[in-house]
């Protein structure tokens, strides 16, 4: 087990960099085996832990690997260490699986594409770093992966870097998540200060020592944990990168931004909630920013008009759930609905990459229409991971994971109504989605089918996305290690698939109207199309003041100075290349004049 | 010995000034091959009889030759000489003989540092130099040989030209128009 | 004498040089290249003359040999370049420039 544990970051990383150093010069079957491969064997070394893990658990069910000490200097010496706990088991199967699964569907989507070998490195990059953000078992090798996986988001979304457009959002993206990253950066600090370890076990064994529950300290650092997270799971108030992120490929769209890098801050937080539970004050705020955030961004959901714009919002707002479970304590609903979300929310983007893919390009929801019967696999395979999204009962996982969720929030009202109305909201825009691109009137012919390198990963996601929902009571004993199992009540799980049924006759109701007669869209609808106003929002109070302050620097005299430089030294260069006229006689001029020039200096000095 | 050496410089140098002023290549040759006859007779009155003869007979015989021959092949007509006018401008002048002259006296300046009186040397005939060059300058002989050696395989190639031409008749039409627009 | 005999030599090496300069037709070029090189001669001769010694005369003879294949060589590309641009301007080859 202990070698199978290094793999799993191993493989991705090592394929990434035989990729960058090679992959520009390897045919593209050998770039998409390599790609493809080294995630397949991470996964596969995931899958024979886990199955020694559950056979022969370790003792105390954690593991930790320690493969050497990063630095030392003046009693700080942070550990590469890998720590293996139920919970980080379930964590990189699921990363592991579904981005092998992604892979192999980016080996049809990506087919044509010129950027192909940067791609599958950029990839398998980001898959080692998310692995080591999982695994690690010391909070700055945590930080590492966490940086990892920013930078490959980065490369990701503005990869078809030739639009500025791309490369925009990249940066916004970047910048927004790095706001988060400064405040995780001083959280850390502010741990290693009080506790002075960060290795997690050891962190979260002395915390309750030194921190009585409710102390300022520790609910510095839990808020600061916080706002990491919160910049990486696109949460309430830095959240507006995620739906600008989808200037990506879809896969990128897949993997990062629905399964993997967005739920990283859920992973901090349940990570480290023995810290939050002695910061109850931060709880609540972790569960009141996971509430807004799913109203908000269903709201917004319901009104977008590119397809994956609609998935960017469910995404936010989904995450939105497990930041309300795990701001009610009940952070192995959040681990629970996270791994369903992964299963049926990459599936709806490789369903939507599957339609982008057909229609040559095509985002805008309402030009599609009636591909149900052109589109059959994407059709199946997007409707069960809609039901699953939107919690049809009984068959699908999402029901039982955000069934889960709902009742745990019962203790506090306004929380269980929020996520009963978050759940009406879901089954309204994805029945919305469903019913705008495959019923009704075709407006675009169908160019391209998708292929099987798109449609088995696909199908293999809608039976995850069935079946991945069953055994949550042993879930629940499997993470937590004691023997709670999960929460349910009628009552909820009643009103829930009420919800689900309302949003689905709502959402058809919407659909006859719509289709008949689109009306303008009112000022409610302006405001949730455009997220809320939060973009405009930092746009007057951040980016504006920050240009004009960088537009006054511009032309100062330190910027002068060095632009005069390169200005002489151009200058310099033409007056010089005005010697070279290409005439013969002019040279023999300057060969003359040069003897001159030295008889005299050889004569006269 | 001393006068003859002065007159004759005097007539090497007014001949080159001469060539340089022409504007007919023909007559500039000419000019050419009266400064190098005027600078035999001084190599003469130096004491180098040997050099003296072999400037005539090499030099102004066979080189000028050689250019004769060009200008031959050339067939450079009246009009060269309108277009050597315009190529002349008062103008172009000014350069080089301020640099010409800047140069010169830089040597005169040297010459007077360090120069011997004046009297007619003895004059050295072939014998001794013959003996020198085959003995002491033997190792030169030779790479001027092969030097002589390249020169031909040089002008050979560059002057070899592709068969697949266009006629005679046309060549000499080319020729003819060539000169009537200076370009 | 001797000196005077180099005073010549500097002069026509300037008015060889003057030639090179001014001229733009080839022909005249390589017409004031002989003649710088025959002022170099006539350095060489003065000097030999002035130790008494035969080496002046010898180098003149190197130097008539190299003047000889300069020549040929010389307007061998005089022809080419006439036969390539149909004139004889120096300025017109001037694809070096810049």
């Amino acid at each position: 087990m202990l070698f199978l544990l290094w793999l799993v970051p191993a493989a991705p990383f090592f394929g990434a960099v035989l990729l960058l150093l090679f992959g520009s010069r390897w045919p593209r079957k050998l770039v998409a085996l390599v790609g493809a491969a080294s995630i397949a064997v991470a996964a596969a070394a995931a899958g024979g832990i886990a199955a020694r893990f559950l056979i022969a658990p370790p003792p105390g069910h954690a593991l930790t690997l320690h493969l050497w000490t990063w630095f030392s200097t003046g009693g700080f010496h942070p550990e590469v260490a890998l720590y293996l706990d139920p919970l980080s088991l379930v964590m990189i199967l699921v990363v592991t699986f579904v981005a092998f699964l992604i892979h192999v569907y980016s080996i049809g989507f990506m087919a044509g594409d010129a950027g192909y070998s940067r791609f599958f490195a950029y990839m398998n990059l980001f898959v080692g770093s998310m692995v080591t953000l999982v695994l690690a078992g010391d909070l700055l090798l945590l930080y590492l992966g966490w940086e990892g996986v920013g930078l490959c988001s980065y490369l990701l979304i503005g990869f078809w870097y030739r639009d500025p457009a791309n490369g925009r959002a990249a940066r916004k993206a970047f910048i927004l998540t790095r706001v988060g990253d400064t405040a995780f950066t001083i959280g850390i600090l502010l741990l290693f200060h009080a506790l002075g370890t960060l290795e997690i076990p050891q962190m979260l064994a002395r915390a309750p020592a030194v921190w009585a529950p409710g102390s300022g300290f520790a609910m510095a650092a839990a808020a600061l944990l916080l706002g990491g997270a919160v910049g990486k799971s696109a949460q309430l108030p830095l959240q507006t990168w995620l739906p600008d992120a989808m200037a990506g490929p879809t896969p990128v769209s897949a993997l990062i931004h629905a399964a993997t890098m967005v739920t990283a801050g859920v992973y901090l937080i349940a990570r480290m909630h023995l810290l939050f539970a002695l910061a109850p004050k931060v709880q609540m705020a972790v569960a009141i920013v996971g509430a807004a955030t799913l109203l908000l961004a269903g709201c917004s959901a319901f009104v977008q008009t590119d397809i994956k714009r609609v998935l960017a919002y469910s995404t936010m707002s989904q995450i939105g759930y497990m930041f309300l479970a795990l701001g009610v304590g009940a952070w192995p609903a959040a681990i629970f609905h996270f791994m369903t979300h992964a299963f049926f929310k990459a599936l709806l983007f490789l369903g939507a990459g599957m339609v982008i893919h057909a229609l040559r390009g095509e985002h805008d929801i309402f030009r599609m229409g009636g591909l149900r019967p052109v589109l059959p696999s994407a059709y199946w395979t997007f409707l069960i991971a809609g039901c699953s999204l939107a919690g049809l009962p009984i068959v699908t996982a999402g029901f039982y994971s955000k069934d889960w969720i709902i009742a745990s929030a019962a203790g506090n009202t306004a929380l269980w109504v929020a996520a009963l109305v978050g759940a009406l909201l879901t089954s309204l825009y994805i029945y919305r989605l469903i019913f705008l691109v495959f019923f009704g009137p075709r407006h675009m012919p169908v160019a391209v089918k998708p292929g099987l390198a798109m449609v088995i990963p696909a199908w293999v996601l809608a039976v995850l996305s069935i079946g991945g929902g069953f055994g949550r009571a042993h879930f629940a004993a499997l993470v937590t290690q004691a023997a709670v199992g999960a929460e349910s009540s009628a009552l909820t799980s009643g009103l829930a698939s009420l919800a689900f049924l309302a949003g689905l006759v709502l959402a058809w109701a919407w659909w006859k109207r719509a289709a008949v007669a689109r009306p303008a869209p009112t000022f409610v609808e302006r405001f949730w199309y455009a997220g809320w106003g939060f973009d405009w929002l930092y746009d007057r109070l951040f980016v504006r003041p920050a240009m004009s302050a960088a537009a006054i620097g511009r032309g100062d005299f330190i910027d002068g100075f060095y632009r005069g430089i390169a200005r002489w030294f151009g200058a310099a260069s033409r007056a010089l290349s005005r010697t070279e006229s290409g005439n013969l006689r002019w040279y023999a001029a300057a060969i003359a004049a040069g003897t001159a020039l030295f008889l005299a200096i050889a004569v006269f000095l | 010995m001393l006068i003859a050496f002065y007159i004759a410089g005097g007539v090497a140098v007014a001949a080159t000034i001469l060539m340089l002023l022409q504007l007919n290549a023909v007559h500039a040759l000419l000019c050419l091959v009266v400064s190098l006859l005027a600078l035999a007779i001084v190599f003469y009155t130096l004491g180098a009889p040997f050099a003296a003869v072999l400037e005539g007979i090499v030099y102004a015989g066979a080189i000028m030759v050689l250019f004769i021959f060009v200008m031959m092949l050339l067939n450079l007509g009246r009009a060269a000489v309108r277009t050597e006018k315009l190529w002349q401008p008062r103008g172009a002048w000014i350069g080089p003989v301020i640099l010409a002259l800047v140069l010169d006296g830089e040597f005169v300046y040297l010459l007077d540092r360090g120069a011997p009186a004046g009297h007619a040397p003895p004059p050295i005939g072939p014998i001794p130099v013959g003996i020198s060059l085959f003995t002491t300058y033997l190792t030169g002989v030779e790479l001027v040989s092969m030097l002589l050696l390249g020169a031909i395989v040089a002008a050979y190639r560059l002057g070899w030209r592709r068969r697949e031409r266009a006629a005679p008749e046309a060549e000499l039409e080319c020729v003819e128009e060539v000169w009537g627009v200076p370009q | 004498m001797i000196r005077d005999a180099l005073a010549l030599a500097a002069i026509l090496f300037g008015l060889g040089l003057v030639g090179v300069l001014v001229r733009r037709n080839i022909l005249f070029v390589l017409m004031s290249v002989e003649v710088m090189l025959s002022g170099a001669a006539l350095a060489f001769i003065a000097a030999g003359a002035r130790w008494g010694q035969p080496d002046g005369q010898v180098v003149f003879l190197f130097i008539l040999a190299m003047a000889a294949a300069e020549v040929s060589v010389g307007l061998a590309l005089l022809l080419a370049l006439y036969h390539q641009y149909n004139t004889l301007d120096t300025n017109v080859a001037s694809r070096m420039k810049g």
